[in-house]
């Protein structure tokens, strides 16, 4: 139910504060998303980073409170959104039938495998139709004339044959682009991409990601981009989010995550991401992480990250959960020694 | 560069595959997967092969391990050439050419424990003077990638999916071969874990010698792991050099834009991004003369007419493209 | 070197797989009931208050009551021990038939899609054929070429559901042959029987369970049918089938020889399509995370 405004800042769009995702497993409950809180205005790029069993996938999920429950559910936290009409809403405490009304509408989805979230036995005219259908209320020519400047808008050639294929009648770029066309034909406030190029060859994937800028700019949209890959994320982040079992572990700007990470985890991905046109004689060690990330069932104590973690001291980092501390402006760290860490990162930041 | 023959010498490889005859035949159309790739690889050298999807490079690994029949040209693997040799006569190859895998979870039997699929190449050839013999080998090539003996009664499920990339290394090594044909080992991994499993070949390679083509579509991968890249695009060649001098100075559009489409980690990153217009086009009918010129933007009309040979540019560095006033 | 870190222990998969089985109800209840149905068979001598073959004419066509607790028949032999004897023969109808066809069936699917070509083309043209006729007019085509008899019957309802185990095992082969743990074999250098029997088979098994499952009870009802048409088992057998036979022309004065031996089949068969279809959840490729 709409709120009188839940205290959420003016320039904010959403505001995730403290979300908790639980699943029922046989092997007892498990905690896919930790206490996680984060903000995104209105024109935004966030980009949430992570690996598997980061909870990134079901962050976004629970945004769309498309988590399958059971087995999973809410256990706690608010999801707060600024509609259209201005009313805030916590999105946790919708039922059904007013999410249904968000979706697509003020909050679209986009994910990784297009083949596979469009319907085959339809033409992808039909798909963009119906939400045009559900969310503008036009049908018919109206809804086709629509459905055709999406499709125009996104890039696509020849979009009235377009609307008339199928999915399986295009390319797997094309197909990105037709989920996406879909997605953005009510001109949702906020766009949540969930690894949208991963399947994508990289000349596609550049297409792609150029496009979802423009529209971007175009469209005034808010974007929230899940992915593992720092190169698309260094791409298009104005911020960066970054994610391991289940936990915000650093967030901040994304100059400032690059060039100045304060997470022993961050750097560790940051030292294990090849770079082109590196200078073999100088070798460039690739860096790897040690270790493999946790079982959601068998999360080590304190800190998740302390087995892996080149900063771990012991007494502290394996019985304290730190909290999120704020380490400069608008850039706040999950880690006991950032400090440390900060100080060892002192010449390489040129201090 | 050797003197010595290469290990590897690959020519006028072609692999075509039926897409069946239409209604109306005008004879059967082809697949093109692969079409007239040539390249060589040295002994103890790492070849990069790198292209997007439908460039024929997983293609042209399983063609070299015959593991698909070529249709055309010659494979000569240590002066014998393999297309030629009857697939029951493969054997001795076998033992000495192996492949890695992409997919960590369908590339294990997941019936088979751990200590019995590594323990296979053992089988087959003949390795090890009995069961005991031949589980202390499995032991050591477990540590080799790793792992540990404590791994061996398990099955593939029970491990992570980098785990599981090990298992799949430790048996391409088991009988002791001296060439791996990796097709895109790592990419189906973690980032983190990615890091872990390209160090370990980079280690395994100088420890044990071995000769590599390593399959991928990630350039900064490969960059760091191969001595020479070969860039392939719809069935064929593009670009051939020594890897960093590839990536520094492309001569061939489409490894600039390769190259310029691949995302930096570095907000900062300056330099025009070339993003390729449209789509790459069906293998079953490539464009006429040089495959690329439907999305270069360097094309001319001459490029239409007929395939460009490969010429060197500079020593060890090919391309294929009739344009010398561009890159 | 890099660190590794422990895999997680986990119990035997098989006892893990059995017990995330027998959570379901339905698994539960089909699992009871053939349990029970196992055991009728296993200690029909202890259960059976009387021998199936004991005719006592005095007590011809008695309803039941606490001395018969399902009756008499004609003959004045026991109901209900001739139904609990009579388990034994569905247990061997399950075994021979099911398992003919199991076997036969799966041999020439594996070799149909192993081997491709026109090996396939004419395995899958037999299969067809057999296909073509209702199971019925097969069965009796055979038995009346076998001859009548217990054993024969049981063979030609194990002809009839050859095909059927034929194309399954024909599809998960094709399906299974083109996964790359099966590639990485042909790469090691493994023989094509290596391959077949060490990394094809094994993994194609799990619908065939599901299969065997689902047919045993409907393998206990066409056998029963051809006894009941006198196809199959000879007098005095106790074979149920025969025992409903028996019981039709007594229907309507004497209910019982003909209703015990009808519900026996129709508990077992409900016990086993209830055990076939937890089976087939449970193994269902959408849950199988890891």
């Amino acid at each position: 139910m709409s709120g009188a405004g839940h205290g959420m800042a003016a320039r904010n769009l959403v505001e995730v504060r403290d979300l908790t995702v639980e699943f029922a497993t046989e092997d007892g409950v498990v905690r896919a998303v930790d206490g996680v809180s984060f903000h995104i205005e209105r024109g935004e790029t966030l980009v949430v980073v992570g690996e598997s069993g980061s909870g990134k996938s079901v962050t976004s999920l629970a945004l769309m409170r498309l988590v399958e429950s059971p087995p999973g559910r809410i256990a706690s936290g608010e999801i707060l959104l600024r509609g259209r009409d201005g009313a805030v809403r916590d999105l946790a405490r919708l039922d059904n039938h007013e999410m249904r009304q968000l979706r697509g509408n003020d909050i679209a989805m986009i994910f990784q495998e297009p083949m596979t979230s469009l319907n085959p036995i339809y033409t992808i005219g039909d798909q963009i139709i119906e939400a045009i259908r559900l969310h503008q209320g036009k049908s018919g020519r109206a809804a086709f004339a629509l459905g055709v400047d999406m499709l125009e808008l996104l890039g696509i050639p020849e979009p009235r044959q377009r609307m008339r294929s199928y999915p399986h009648q295009m390319s797997g770029g094309m197909r990105q682009r037709a989920m996406i066309a879909m997605a953005l034909s009510c001109h949702p406030a906020l766009l949540i991409a969930d690894e949208p190029t991963t399947a994508l060859d990289v000349t596609i994937q550049a297409q792609i990601i150029e496009l979802i800028k423009r529209l971007q700019s175009e469209l005034g949209m808010a974007v929230i981009f899940i992915t593992h890959n720092l190169g698309v994320a260094a791409e298009i982040a104005d911020r960066i989010m970054v994610m391991y079992a289940g936990r915000v572990v650093e967030a901040g700007p994304a100059r400032a995550i690059f060039h100045q990470p304060r997470m022993p985890y961050t750097i560790g991905l940051l030292n294990s991401v090849p770079r082109l046109g590196i200078d073999r004689a100088a070798q460039h060690e690739l860096t790897a992480i040690p270790g493999n990330v946790p079982s959601p069932h068998h999360l080590p104590p304190g800190c998740a990250f302390h087995p892996r973690c080149a900063f771990f001291e012991r007494g502290r980092c394996d019985s304290e959960i730190p909290r999120l501390e704020e380490c400069a402006p608008g850039h706040a760290v999950r880690c006991l020694r950032w400090r440390a860490v900060a100080q060892s990162r002192g010449h390489e930041e040129g201090r | 560069m050797s003197e010595t023959a290469p290990l590897l010498d690959v020519r006028g490889l072609k692999t075509w595959f039926d897409a069946g005859s239409g209604v109306f035949a005008r004879g059967r159309s082809h697949v093109k997967a692969v079409d007239d790739v040539s390249f060589a690889i040295g002994a103890g050298e790492v070849l990069g092969l790198v292209g997007e999807s439908g460039s024929g490079k997983t293609t042209v690994g399983r063609t070299i391990l015959r593991l698909i029949d070529p249709t055309e040209g010659a494979i000569v693997f240590k002066g014998v050439d393999i297309a030629r040799v009857p697939q029951s006569a493969l054997r001795r190859y076998r033992r000495e050419a192996q492949p890695i895998f992409q997919d960590p979870f369908a590339s294990l039997n997941p019936r088979m424990r751990v200590e019995d699929i590594v323990a296979e190449p053992l089988i087959v050839h003949g390795i090890g003077s009995g069961r005991a013999d031949r589980r202390a080998r499995v032991v050591e090539i477990l540590r080799l990638v790793g792992l540990s003996s404590e791994h061996m009664g398990r099955y593939p499920h029970e491990f992570s999916g980098g785990q599981r990339q090990r298992i799949g290394i430790a048996r391409a090594l088991a009988a002791g071969p001296e060439f791996i044909v990796a097709d895109e080992p790592v990419s189906a991994l973690d980032v983190s874990i990615q890091a872990q499993v390209v160090n370990l070949l980079h280690d395994l390679r100088r420890r044990l010698g071995l000769t590599l083509l390593f399959i991928a579509h990630d350039l900064a991968v490969v960059e760091y792991i191969a001595d020479r890249i070969v860039v392939m695009y719809l069935g064929r060649i593009m670009e051939s050099a020594p890897a960093s001098e590839l990536c520094r100075n492309p001569k061939h559009p489409y490894t600039e834009a390769l190259l310029s489409a691949v995302p930096v980690p570095d907000p900062d990153r300056k330099g025009k991004r070339i993003v390729l217009q449209g789509d790459i086009p069906s293998p079953i009918n490539p464009p006429s003369g040089c495959v690329f010129r439907t999305r270069c933007p360097y094309a001319i009309a001459e490029c239409a007419a007929r395939v460009p040979a490969p010429r060197e540019v500079a020593p060890g560095h090919v391309k294929a493209c009739i344009r010398d006033d561009i890159l | 070197m890099t660190a590794v870190a422990t895999v997680t222990r986990e119990r035997a998969p098989w006892a893990k797989s059995a017990a995330r089985l027998l959570r379901r109800p339905t698994a539960r209840l089909g699992a009871g009931i053939v349990a029970i149905f196992l055991l009728l068979t296993v200690a029909a001598p202890l259960l059976a208050p009387y021998s199936p073959f004991d005719q006592d004419f005095a007590a011809a066509l008695e309803a039941p009551s606490a001395a018969h607790p399902f009756g008499t028949d004609q003959y004045g032999r026991d109901v209900l021990s001739r139904v609990i004897y009579g388990s034994r023969i569905a247990l061997l109808s399950i075994v021979i038939a099911d398992g003919f066809g199991l076997v036969v069936g799966s041999l020439l699917g594996l070799v149909a899609g192993f081997y491709g070509k026109w090996v396939d083309s004419a395995v899958m043209r037999v299969v067809d054929v057999l296909l073509a006729f209702p199971y019925l007019l097969l069965a009796l085509i055979i038995v009346a070429a076998l001859g009548p008899g217990l054993l024969n019957s049981m063979i030609a309802i194990g002809v009839v559901y050859t095909p059927q185990y034929a194309r399954l095992i024909r599809g998960q082969v094709l399906s299974v042959k083109t996964t790359e743990f099966v590639l990485a074999a042909q790469a090691i250098g493994a023989s094509r029987r290596r391959v077949m029997l060490r990394h094809i088979l094994p993994n194609s098994f799990t619908p065939v369970m599901v299969m065997a499952t689902l047919s045993a009870g409907t393998v206990v009802v066409e056998t029963a049918g051809l006894s009941f048409l006198g196809m199959g088992s000879q007098p005095p057998s106790p074979d149920w089938g025969a025992i409903l036979s028996e019981g039709q022309s007594y229907f309507l004065t004497s209910w019982w020889i003909a209703t015990f031996p009808g519900l026996a089949i129709f508990a077992v068969v409900i016990g086993f399509n209830l055990l076939g279809d937890a089976l087939r959840d449970h193994f269902d490729p959408r849950r199988r995370k890891e």
